[in-house]
C-alpha cells in the first residue's frame, strides 16, 4: 500500500564490522605503558579493553623481603608524581602500628610538602592532558611552575621526584628559612598563573567543546568500580580522605573539597584546577601555623618490629585514595604489604564508560582520569 | 540569540588565548642551556655517597661497622675494615658502592652513627660502561684530599651555614659540610707529590694493608655482578 | 656588454622563457619557504613556550632545515609491497604541482606575476582541489587501511571547508567585480583604508568574511586547530604513513607551500596586495611583509589552541561557516545590485 512503512531488506542492513585498534603499550601520550585493545565500529569505540601489567615491578613482593625502613624508597616509586603522599601513607601506617608520636612541626611540614607535591602532580596532569588534546604550549607553562616546586623540594630533600623524605617518627631533616620563604613566594607567583591557565585554557571554546558533555561517568559507576579522587568528585560525590578519615594535621586546616555534579570530563578537569587553588590555601595556612620544635620523634627503635596484626592507613593522594595495609607477624620484615592504588580502580571504569564514544572523546576521557600506569601495575 | 552569544564569547576566548601566548613570546626564556650553562647544585642535593674525612687527622671517619651495608635496600654497599695496630676501632679499607643499584634513599647516611658518609653533589655522571659506576669511595676520598691543599680548598666544598641535624654533634656536622681539612699533617708536599704518596697522614695504612680482592664468599659471580668485590647476593636482605 | 644584457632581457621577456624563469623562481621560493618556514615554526614554538628552539646546527639553528633535508634525502624511498607503485610515487608530485601553479598567478609586486590571467582567482581554486584528490590517491595506493581512513577524513574535512571558502571568494569576486588578481590589487591602491578588508560600504560583514576565509585556510591546509587528520591518527599515523624519506618530505613541503599560497591569496584579496599601508614605496617588500605576518599568525594559532574533534570541525563548517558566508554573499549582492535596480 502506498504510504505504509516498508521494513528494510535484511541485506540492506549493514552488519557491524568492527576492527581492533591497539592503543599499544607505546603511547604518543605520556600515560605510561598501558595497552588498550579497542574494538572499533568505524569511528566509535565498541569495546575498550585495558591490558595492564607491562610495568609490574612487584612492589608488594619487595615489601615482604625488606625491613620497614628499607621499603621506604619503594613507596616513592609506585606513583612517582605524588611520591610524598605514598611515603606519608606507609610511614603513617608504621607509626600507627608502633605507636610512634610524630612531633607537630613534622606533621605540618609533611602537610606542606604533600600539598606541594599535589600541586606538582596536578600540573603534570594538566600539561599532559592538554598535550593529548593537541595543545602543546600549556605543558611548558605548567612545567615552568612545577620547576619552582621541584627546586624548593630539592633544597630540603635533595631529590626532585622520588623524595623519600619522611621517616618513621618525623622527617629525615628539617626545613630552613630558604624553603619557607621560597614557598611563600611560590604561592604569591602561582595564584596569578592559575588565572592565566583559566583564561588560556579553561575558558577556551575549543577545550570546552572538547570536554563538556564528553565521557559522562555517573556516581553509581564510580561506586561500582571503586573510583576515588577527582574522578569521584567530578561525579558529584564529595568524598575526600582528608575530610572523611582525617589524618595528620588536616583537621586544623580549613579547605574546601571541590565537587562538580556533571560527571563529564570538564567536571573532572575543574575539580583538579580547583584543587590547585585549595592546595595553595592549605600550604599558606600551614606555613602560618608552623610550630617550632623537633622534627623527629624521640624514641624510634633503629630496627622496627611491628606487633603482630593487621594495620592500614589511607591518604588522599593526587589521584585518589591510596591505602597501605601491613600485616605483621612481629618480625623486622612485614608478612604482607598491600597497596591499594587509586589508578587501578579509576582505569577499570574506562571499559564501561567509553562504549559508544568517538575515539577522540575516548582519549579525552582517558586523559581526564589522570592515570599513572606504574600506579596501576605497582 | 544564545547561539550568537556562544559564538561571540567563544571567539573572544580565542583572542584572549592568543594574547596570552603573544605575551609569553616576548618574555625571556626560562630554560638553562645545559651544558653551556649550569645551575648551582643545592647544598642538600642527593648525589651518590662519599666518605667523610676527620678534619684533624685526615683519615676517614668510617670504622666499618657495616650498618650502612645492612641498611641498604638494594645491596649496593660492600665494605671491609681492617684493624690496625694500636687503634681501638677498625679503619675502613675498601668501600665499594654499586651505583647502578642505588636508589638514593639515604638509609645509609641516616643510619651511620658518626656521619662518616654523606651525599656528594656529583650529578654530571656519564659513562660508557657499567663498571664506571662501581665506585671505590676510599679512592675517591684520597683523590679529594689530594686535590685540596691549604691554599686551594676543593671547589666543591663551600662554607655554608649549617643546619642542626637531629643526630650529630656540631663538630662532626662541620666535618660534613665544610671544606676538607686545610692542613694535611705530614711532610709538606706539592699537590703532585701528594697524589703519589698516600694522603691519609702519617702512618698511612696503605703501606700496611694487603691489597684486598673480591670477598671470598664461595659463590659464583652472578651475571649482573659487574663490580669487582661487590656483594654477590640475591638482593634480599636479613 | 649592454647590448648583451638587453639582448638577454629581450630574449627572457619572450613568452616561453619568461614563464620558465618564473617557474624556476617560484620553485626556488617554495623550496626555500618550505625549508625555512619550518625553522620559523620551530623557533616561534620555542619562544611561545619560553625556550630557545633549535640552536645547535648553525648559528641560531639556521642550518637545521638543511640538516633535516639531508636526512630526508638520505632515506630509502620504500614502496610497500602490493602498493600501486605508479600512483604511490605520483601522489607527492600531484600534491605539490597545483600549489606551484597557483602561485604563478599571484601578483607579488607591480608587474611581478608569472601569469597575467584575467581569471586568476578561478585558476587557483580550480587547481586547489587537485591536492585533495592526490592525498586520497596516495593513501589508497599505500595499501594501508589506516592511512585510507585518515585520508578519507582529510578529504571530508577539505570538502566541508571548500564550500565556505568558495562562497567567500565569490563574495570578494562580486565586491571587486573581477576575477583578475592584478585588478583586485589595483583597486586597493592607496593607504590602508582602501584595502578590501575595510570596504564596509559594499560588504558590512567584511571582517567576518576575512575570518571565515582564514578559518577555511587553516582547515584546508590541515593546520591546528583543525589538524586531527594528521595528529589524532597519531595512534595509527596519518595519511602519509607509508611514505618515507623525501616522499614524506614533499608532502610536508606541500603543506607549507599551501600555507604560503593561502596567505598570499588573503593578502591579495583582503590586505591590499603589494600596496603599502601608508601609500609610500609600494612593492614586493610590502607583499612579503603582509604575507609573512599572516603566516606567523597561522603558526601563532597552532601553538596556542588544542585540536577540535572531527565532528565539531564539520559542524563548524556546515552549520556556522556556510550560513554566515551565504549571508555575507547575499548581503553584498543586495547592496551592489539593489541600488542599481532601483535607479
Amino acid at each position: 500500500m502506498v504510504g505504509a512503512p516498508i521494513a528494510p531488506h535484511p541485506a540492506a542492513i549493514a552488519p557491524k564490522e568492527t576492527f581492533v585498534l591497539n592503543l599499544g603499550p607505546q603511547h604518543p601520550a605520556t600515560h605510561g605503558v598501558l595497552r588498550i585493545k579497542m574494538t572499533m565500529d568505524g569511528e566509535y569505540v565498541d569495546r575498550a579493553e585495558p591490558v595492564c601489567g607491562y610495568i609490574h615491578r612487584m612492589h608488594e613482593k619487595m615489601g615482604e623481603n625488606r625491613t620497614y625502613a628499607q621499603f621506604l624508597p619503594n613507596t616513592g616509586r609506585i606513583d612517582y608524581l605524588s611520591a610524598m603522599h605514598y611515603t606519608h601513607a606507609f610511614v603513617s601506617v608504621v607509626e600507627r602500628a608502633a605507636g610512634i608520636q610524630v612531633p607537630p612541626r613534622a606533621e605540618f611540614i609533611r602537610v606542606i610538602t604533600s600539598e606541594l607535591n599535589r600541586i606538582s602532580s596536578h600540573l603534570v596532569w594538566w600539561g599532559a592532558f592538554l598535550l593529548d588534546l593537541g595543545g602543546f604550549t600549556p605543558l611548558l607553562y605548567a612545567f615552568e611552575d612545577r620547576e619552582r616546586i621541584l627546586d624548593l623540594l630539592e633544597g630540603i630533600t635533595g631529590a626532585r621526584l622520588t623524595y623519600c623524605y619522611y621517616r618513621f617518627g618525623g622527617l629525615c631533616n628539617d626545613v630552613d628559612d630558604t624553603f619557607l620563604e621560597g614557598t611563600r613566594q611560590f604561592i604569591a607567583k602561582m595564584r596569578p598563573r592559575l588565572k592565566m591557565y583559566r583564561a588560556l585554557v579553561t575558558d577556551n571554546i575549543i577545550l570546552r567543546k572538547r570536554l563538556i558533555g564528553i565521557g559522562p561517568i555517573s556516581a553509581e559507576l564510580c561506586r561500582r568500580y571503586g573510583a576515588t579522587g577527582p574522578v569521584l568528585r567530578g561525579s558529584g560525590v564529595t568524598y575526600d580522605v582528608r575530610k572523611a578519615e582525617p589524618y595528620s594535621v588536616y583537621p586544623e586546616l580549613e579547605f574546601d573539597v571541590p565537587t562538580f555534579p556533571e560527571g563529564d570530563s570538564m567536571a573532572r578537569y575543574l575539580v583538579r584546577m580547583e584543587e590547585l587553588a585549595q592546595s595553595l590555601r592549605i600550604i599558606e595556612q600551614a606555613l602560618g601555623k608552623l610550630p617550632s620544635g623537633p622534627v623527629m620523634a624521640e624514641k624510634v627503635p633503629r630496627v622496627l618490629k611491628l606487633p603482630a596484626g593487621d594495620f592500614c592507613f589511607a591518604v588522599e593522594a593526587a589521584r585518589g585514595r591510596f591505602m597501605v595495609r601491613v600485616v605483621s607477624d612481629n618480625k623486622e620484615v612485614p608478612y604482607r604489604v598491600k597497596l591499594r592504588t587509586p589508578c587501578l580502580s579509576n582505569l577499570s571504569l574506562f571499559e564501561e564508560a567509553s562504549r559508544g564514544l568517538f575515539l577522540a572523546d575516548a582519549l579525552a576521557l582517558l586523559g581526564s582520569l589522570d592515570l599513572v600506569i606504574p600506579d596501576i601495575d605497582r | 540569540m544564545n547561539a550568537l552569544n556562544e559564538i561571540y564569547s567563544g571567539f573572544n576566548s580565542l583572542l584572549v588565548g592568543l594574547r596570552i601566548t603573544l605575551g609569553q613570546f616576548f618574555k625571556p626564556g626560562v630554560t638553562v642551556h645545559y651544558p653551556r650553562q649550569t645551575l648551582k647544585i643545592p647544598r642538600r642535593y642527593r648525589g651518590h655517597i662519599e666518605l667523610v674525612a676527620n678534619p684533624e687527622t685526615g683519615k676517614p671517619l668510617c670504622f666499618a661497622c657495616k650498618l650502612c651495608e645492612r641498611a641498604c635496600p638494594s645491596d649496593c654497599i660492600s665494605l671491609e675494615g681492617v684493624k690496625l695496630e694500636g687503634d681501638k676501632r677498625k679503619t675502613v679499607a675498601s668501600y665499594q658502592l654499586d651505583f647502578t643499584k642505588c636508589s638514593l634513599c639515604g638509609s645509609c647516611v641516616e643510619v651511620c652513627r658518626d656521619g662518616a658518609i654523606r651525599f656528594s653533589r656529583d650529578y654530571n655522571l656519564a659513562g660508557v660502561a657499567k663498571e664506571a659506576f662501581c665506585m671505590d669511595l676510599v679512592q675517591r676520598l684520597r683523590e679529594q684530599l689530594a686535590a685540596a691543599t691549604p691554599e686551594a680548598p676543593s671547589p666543591k666544598r663551600q662554607a655554608q651555614p649549617e643546619i642542626p641535624h637531629p643526630r650529630f654533634s656540631p663538630a662532626l656536622a662541620r666535618a660534613r659540610n665544610d671544606a676538607p681539612p686545610a692542613a694535611v699533617p705530614g711532610p709538606a708536599a706539592t699537590v703532585a707529590a701528594a697524589r703519589m704518596t698516600p694522603a691519609f697522614g702519617a702512618g698511612s695504612m696503605d703501606a700496611l694493608l694487603p691489597r684486598l680482592g673480591p670477598p671470598a664468599t664461595g659463590r659464583a659471580a652472578l651475571p649482573d655482578a659487574h663490580c669487582v668485590g661487590a656483594k654477590q647476593g640475591e638482593g634480599s636482605i636479613p | 656588454m649592454n647590448a648583451l644584457a638587453s639582448n638577454a632581457a629581450a630574449f627572457l621577456d619572450a613568452e616561453p622563457w619568461r614563464l620558465l624563469v618564473w617557474l624556476a623562481a617560484l620553485l626556488g621560493f617554495v623550496a626555500l619557504n618550505a625549508a625555512y618556514l619550518v625553522w620559523v615554526e620551530r623557533k616561534s614554538a620555542g619562544r611561545f613556550q619560553r625556550r630557545p628552539g633549535p640552536t645547535e646546527v648553525g648559528p641560531a639553528g639556521l642550518l637545521q632545515p638543511v640538516a633535516d633535508g639531508l636526512k630526508l634525502m638520505a632515506k630509502q624511498l620504500v614502496v610497500p609491497a602490493g602498493a600501486d607503485s605508479a600512483l604511490f610515487r605520483a601522489a607527492p608530485l600531484m600534491v605539490i604541482a597545483p600549489v606551484l601553479m597557483g602561485l604563478a598567478v599571484i601578483p607579488f609586486g607591480r608587474g611581478l606575476a608569472a601569469l597575467d590571467l584575467n581569471v586568476g582567482l578561478l585558476m587557483i581554486f580550480a587547481l586547489g582541489s587537485i591536492n585533495v584528490m592526490a592525498i586520497m590517491l596516495g593513501a589508497w595506493a599505500s595499501r594501508n587501511k589506516y592511512s585510507l581512513m585518515a585520508a578519507g577524513r582529510m578529504v571530508s574535512q577539505n570538502i566541508a571547508y571548500e564550500i565556505p571558502m568558495l562562497l567567500v571568494v565569490t563574495t570578494m569576486a562580486m565586491v571587486t567585480g573581477t576575477l583578475d588578481l592584478n585588478q583586485i590589487v589595483a583597486q586597493q591602491a592607496g593607504a590602508f583604508w582602501h584595502w578590501n578588508l575595510f570596504r564596509l560600504w559594499v560588504n558590512p560583514l567584511m571582517p567576518v568574511t576575512f575570518l571565515i576565509y582564514y578559518a577555511c585556510m587553516l582547515a584546508e591546509t590541515n593546520r591546528a586547530p583543525f589538524d586531527m587528520a594528521e595528529a589524532e591518527s597519531e595512534l595509527v599515523a596519518g595519511a602519509y604513513t607509508e611514505y618515507a624519506g623525501m616522499g614524506f618530505g614533499v608532502f610536508f613541503m606541500a603543506e607549507y607551500a599551501n600555507i604560503v599560497l593561502g596567505c598570499s591569496l588573503a593578502t591579495v584579496l583582503f590586505l591590499g596586495g603589494w600596496h603599502s599601508p601608508f601609500g609610500l614605496l609600494p612593492g614586493l617588500a610590502w607583499f612579503l611583509l603582509k604575507m609573512y605576518f599572516l603566516v606567523f599568525s597561522v603558526i601563532w594559532v597552532r601553538w596556542t589552541f588544542p585540536r577540535t574533534q572531527f565532528y565539531v570541525l564539520l559542524n563548524l563548517s556546515w552549520k556556522i561557516l556556510i550560513p554566515v558566508s551565504l549571508l555575507t554573499l547575499i548581503l553584498s549582492a543586495a547592496i551592489i545590485k539593489i541600488p542599481k535596480a532601483l535607479s
